[in-house]
């Protein structure tokens, strides 16, 4: 969350003058002359601006939004070109692939194919890892493709492939540079359209939901690796199909622009125009490829020698980039680009969602018997019992490292005890991923809040509705979801307006102020159809009015037939609150029963104000 | 055995990088990819001091100087007075200036070897903590990942800024002795001892330097906890700058070392640095004995490699870390936190 990269939201546009609305369509319309009224050497330029923003849009889609950084795109690149060099040139094909053999639009289907199942390969092997080693990880296989495309001599060697043919469309040849621009800029515009409308829908929000932290993803029920590889395979997608193109413009491919540095200057792209929006991967192909166009003519004049100097104002560039406007370019042009994200209503007559047999008021839904946790020697966890019934407040109380954090973890499934057993209706916890607990009917907020501070209220809290949709990536990006994200926003809205948060429902989470973000915290819990919240210390630096919306809120919470478990410093606020407590210190379980008896108890004098007595 | 004795050599000198890999990653979070520019700018450096010539890296020392001044010297003015501007200044124009008139006026290449690969550190390895303090030190609290991105964008630059320097020709230096011994069935050459002996030497300096001094205990401190270290009074932005004078005077000096062995071109140290690396992985950024074995395994199955599949060398040694990566993937099953 400390990454200052924002996420694929356009800021909000002040003052809707016509004519911002009608600027998309403008372009749109200019890019249709460009053939017919600009030179060659322009059209040629704009062709490769296409062609790289492609690329660079799969990297926002990877590293602005969901936080994994590639150096080896070019690779993947490279893999969509020779794919169809290798199926459109060669004449003695093997027997097994001789059916795909001299066709463009054969070899971009098996190329797509091809370059996917290498992506889910090496992402299977590397996207487990943390933060750091992925990026390692690419610029090693970017360098050993780029070798593998050099040495191998069904690919031409170091010399290439050529007489790749042009690609036809319904008998049209593509042949001259001003045709096969309608199907760069076709396809850049269509990838745009549907990597908007992935990011504008479940599938979407969480992958938005990577860079928040995995933790709080995972316990709404996103499965985060999964996630990660989607991305990572959307993102090689799109560099195959430029290098698709790419080679049928070319009509020839040889390894040089498929190696390390271009992969690197496909980042920079993304990173100049703004990782964080699908317009800035536009923005940041053309800046790179026209400075680079006219850095190569002045610069080898300037030294007086040949050679790519113009990396060195791309390296100087970059540098002073991330630590001066890390956000990129696209913020600053977004003023002027209509808004249309944050117009979005809620329908509130969208069908409610299915939900879940709520227990009988009275019923215990969460029991920990005995559980037991060592860390090594140290015993935070000592055979602690407690439990939970439906239409209950319970309060697990304590001094500071008495345990109650490593507990709590026990109860929710983030962590398994040595010894003992956690049940939550009938069922065993241990073992179970927070995935899996959250589907069982758990869910939790967390002491430190976790939202997607760039992201709106309501946003926020349709990630918790994760696990009630089931469209995924396909049905998003060409708007066939739409039916089903109605109702998650509705039930959203629903849960915003229960938790009294109904007018900030369009606000960016992050301007809200903590005790509301905590409140938010709740909302999205609830999203996910709970029977039991597990909060972890939710009056943590309220102040004194907050504390009491909350309490209100749990109340009435509870009177809905809710279970609640608290885990809590703050006396105050327990008390006045729930119905049961349990003490715990040194691991152990010292008293448990109504708050005013346990105010009373000595043991718990004790371990609170000191060997007083 | 031949090959073998090859494969100890080079594994030797990325033995030696891939230390300084994790020394600089441990202290600063720093992925520094631009490690082998520095093996490139010593062998190159060195190179341009035999020819008779003004090595260009000396005119990029004069500049990166004058812009830390920029950075830093008001900040000294205010601190310190006069005399830190002073400090500030001699250290990072004078002395650059100092080289220049010293190059310009005497014939360096007539000097001893040893008096030459000595003035080829004066001039590479300053640049270490002047690119910490330009690049590094304005974003050290961001992320591992936007570290690693400024790495890729310094990396990019200084290649850029070697071919201009040295120009697209590689070049080879005089080795430092053309003794050979015959030790049972095998010939052992001097130049692969000197290498092998003096990464011995650093590696043993270094461990030394770690803990007998108080700069040494100071870095391996900020190593184990950032903030901790910070609230002793260690500042990080010194602890930053003087990683980065250690790792570019281990850079300058494999590349000096490598020099004779190997035809350097200006883009070479980027293969020798990522070989490093993949040592560094095998040793989870963390470990630098474990980095120094798998850098003689690099070095080793690279020979060999080269040797039965020559065409193929480069391909084998990068997809070793796949495997690598999937053995740490397979030991770390939790759902890591990402900062």
């Amino acid at each position: 969350m400390s990454n200052p990269r924002s996420s694929a939201v356009p800021a909000p546009v002040t003052g809707k003058v016509p004519l911002v609305r009608a600027l998309p369509w403008l372009l749109l319309v200019l890019l249709v002359f460009v053939p017919v009224t600009l030179s060659p050497f322009y059209v040629t330029l704009l062709n490769y601006i296409g062609l790289y923003a492609m690329v660079a849009l799969g990297l926002v889609l990877l590293t602005g939004v969901g936080g994994l950084t590639s150096f080896g795109q070019g690779a993947f690149v490279g893999l969509g070109a020779y794919t169809t060099a290798v199926l459109t040139t060669s004449e003695h094909l093997p027997a097994w692939l001789a059916w795909a053999g001299g066709s463009p639009w054969l070899a971009l289907i098996i190329g797509l194919l091809l370059t996917a199942v290498v992506a889910v390969v090496l992402g299977s092997l590397t996207l487990k890892l943390s933060g750091h080693y992925l990026p390692l990880g690419t610029i090693a296989w970017g360098i050993s493709l780029y070798f593998l495309f050099g040495t191998m001599e069904v690919l031409g060697g170091h010399t290439g492939l050529s007489g790749i043919p042009p690609i036809s469309l319904f008998g049209w040849v593509l042949n001259e540079g001003e045709e096969i621009f309608y199907l760069i800029w076709a396809f850049l515009l269509v990838a745009i359209l549907t990597t908007r409308n992935l990011l504008d829908s479940r599938e979407g929000r969480a992958i938005r939901a990577l860079k928040g932290g995995r933790v709080m993803a995972e316990s709404m029920g996103v499965d985060t690796s999964r996630s990660r590889m989607i991305i990572f395979v959307i993102a090689a997608l799109h560099a195959a199909a430029s290098g698709w193109l790419y080679a049928h413009m070319q009509r020839f491919v040889n390894p040089t622009p498929f190696g390390l540095h271009i992969g690197i200057e496909f980042l920079f792209m993304a990173v100049v125009g703004g990782a964080g929006h699908v317009w800035g991967a536009v923005i940041g192909a053309a800046v790179i490829t026209i400075l680079k166009q006219w850095l190569q003519d002045i610069l080898p004049v300037l030294f007086g020698a040949s050679g790519n100097f113009e990396v060195i104002v791309f390296g100087v560039m970059m540098v002073l980039i991330l630590q001066r406007a890390p956000n990129g370019i696209w913020p600053i042009l977004a003023r002027w680009w209509p808004d249309t994200a944050s117009k979005r209503k809620v329908d509130a007559g969208a069908a409610p969602l299915p939900r879940r047999q709520m227990p009988a008021a009275g019923e215990v839904l969460l029991q920990a018997i005995d559980v037991t946790r060592k860390f090594g020697g140290l015993v935070a966890n000592n055979t602690m019992n407690l439990s939970v019934a439906a239409g209950e407040i319970l309060a697990l109380i304590g001094p500071n490292g008495a345990g109650k954090s490593t507990m709590f973890n026990q109860v929710s499934g983030v962590d398994t005890p040595t010894s003992g057993e956690v049940l939550f209706r009938g069922q065993d916890v241990a073992g179970k991923t927070a995935r899996e607990v959250a589907r069982m009917g758990m869910s939790r907020t967390f002491q430190h809040v976790r939202l997607l501070p760039e992201m709106s209220v309501l946003e926020n809290v349709a990630i918790g509705a994760h696990m009630r949709g089931s469209k995924s990536v396909l049905p998003a990006a060409w708007r066939l979801d739409r039916a089903e994200e109605a109702r998650l926003l509705a039930e959203a809205a629903r849960q915003i307006e229960r938790v009294g948060l109904a007018e900030h429902m369009f606000d960016a989470a992050g301007s809200l102020a903590l005790g509301q973000q905590r409140i938010l915290e709740i909302a999205r819990a609830l999203c996910s159809d709970p029977c039991l919240l597990l909060l972890d210390e939710p009056a943590a630096g309220l102040r004194y009015r907050e504390k009491q919306i909350l309490a209100e809120l749990l109340r009435k919470l509870r009177g809905e037939g809710m279970a609640i478990l608290l885990v809590e410093h703050d006396m105050d606020f327990v008390m006045g609150l729930v119905d049961r407590v349990v003490v715990m210190e040194f691991g152990e379980k010292i008293a448990e029963g109504l708050p005013e008896e346990v105010q009373k108890n000595p043991a718990v004098l004790e371990a609170y104000l000191g060997g007083v007595a | 055995m031949l090959l073998g004795q090859d494969g100890v050599t080079n594994g030797a000198i990325y033995a030696l990088l891939a230390l300084a890999l994790v020394l600089v990653f441990a202290v600063t979070r720093v992925i520094f990819i631009p490690q082998g520019e520095f093996v490139a700018y010593g062998a190159l450096t060195l190179a341009m001091i035999e020819a008779g010539r003004l090595p260009g890296t000396l005119w990029l020392l004069l500049g990166a100087g004058v812009l830390v001044v920029a950075l830093d010297g008001l900040d000294a003015l205010r601190r310190g007075g006069m005399a830190r501007l002073l400090q500030v200044v001699a250290a990072n124009i004078l002395y650059p200036l100092a080289l220049l008139l010293l190059m310009r006026t005497t014939s360096t290449d007539t000097w001893p070897l040893a008096a030459k690969v000595l003035l080829t550190l004066a001039v590479v390895v300053p640049l270490g903590p002047m690119i910490y303090r330009i690049a590094y030190q304005p974003v050290a609290e961001a992320s591992v990942l936007i570290l690693l991105i400024v790495s890729v964008a310094v990396h990019v630059a200084m290649v850029g800024l070697g071919l201009l320097f040295f120009g697209a020709e590689g070049s080879r230096t005089s080795s430092f002795s053309d003794a050979s011994f015959t030790v049972g069935p095998m010939m052992v050459s001097g130049q692969s001892l000197w290498v092998i002996g003096t990464s011995l030497g650093l590696i043993i300096a270094l461990a030394l330097f770690f803990n007998r001094t108080i700069y040494g205990k100071a870095l391996r401190a900020t190593a184990i906890n950032r903030a901790g270290a910070r609230l002793m009074g260690i500042s990080p932005a010194l602890a930053g700058r003087l990683t980065f004078m250690l790792a570019a005077l281990i850079g300058a000096l494999s590349g000096v070392l490598v020099a004779p062995i190997a035809t350097i071109y200006y883009d070479t140290g980027f293969l020798i640095g990522l070989k490093g690396f993949v040592a560094a992985i095998i040793g989870g950024l963390a470990s630098y004995p474990i980095a120094a074995l798998g850098a003689i395994l690099v070095g080793v199955l690279e020979a060999f490699s080269s040797f039965w599949a020559s065409a193929y060398k480069e391909v084998i040694v990068f997809t070793l870390i796949i495997p690598v990566l999937v053995w740490r993937s397979l030991t770390s099953h939790h759902v890591e936190e990402d900062e």
